[in-house]
């Protein structure tokens, strides 16, 4: 499933709605999400699942090709947990 | 960084200040959006979303794990897990906010 098919989804659900206010739910939720973790914060969706930022410490790396070290700055990524309920409907619980 | 954590709610009032649904009708599109994206991966499918990331469903083999406390051996069973890989805008964006 891609953006459009679940914005189509959403759509078909709710025929009031005009599409265009759908993408924009649909984008906006996203937005929000992302936004939430530029700032360093964690959404919490209960039954779906946990976004957070995880830090990676600085280190010392390697350029592969070269073998010469290079300085890798410490950084922050964005971190996904599965929420129980999800995890275990995907396990037929 | 702030280090809040947001909820259903806070997504609902984003709905709510963006599109202009009442409180109720938003937090409602919020919950089936998340049920839409769930059951197509409880299905298998793979959920892109672009400039956002994937959520794809991996198969995982049986294996014998360990009670780290007693050290006793407990079979783990085969099992399907839940992995989110981040787009590039995503990682470059979280990287670029929480930077100090």
């Amino acid at each position: 499933m891609i953006r459009s098919e679940l914005i189509q989804k959403i759509a078909d659900e709710n025929p009031h709605l005009y599409q265009r206010d759908v993408e924009r739910i649909v984008n906006t939720i996203f937005e929000e999400i992302t936004e939430a973790m530029s700032r360093g914060d964690r959404v919490e969706l209960r039954g779906f699942g946990a976004f957070s930022v995880k830090q990676r410490e600085a280190r010392v790396g390697r350029n592969p090709r070269t073998g010469e070290s290079v300085e890798v700055e410490e950084k922050h990524v964005p971190f996904f947990k599965t929420g129980k309920l999800l995890r275990d409907r995907l396990n037929g619980k | 960084m702030t280090d809040k954590t947001l909820t259903r709610m806070d997504l609902s009032e984003a709905v709510f200040r963006e599109v202009g649904l009442s409180r109720n009708d938003s937090a409602q599109l919020v919950e089936s959006i998340l049920t839409h994206m769930s059951d197509a991966l409880v299905q298998g499918e793979q959920v892109k979303i672009s400039s956002f990331g994937t959520f794809s469903v991996r198969d995982k083999a049986a294996r014998v794990g360990r009670n780290p406390k007693t050290g006793e051996e407990v079979p783990i069973q085969p099992r399907r897990v839940l992995t989110f890989r981040p787009s590039h805008l995503m990682k470059d964006r979280v990287a670029a906010g929480n930077k100090k």
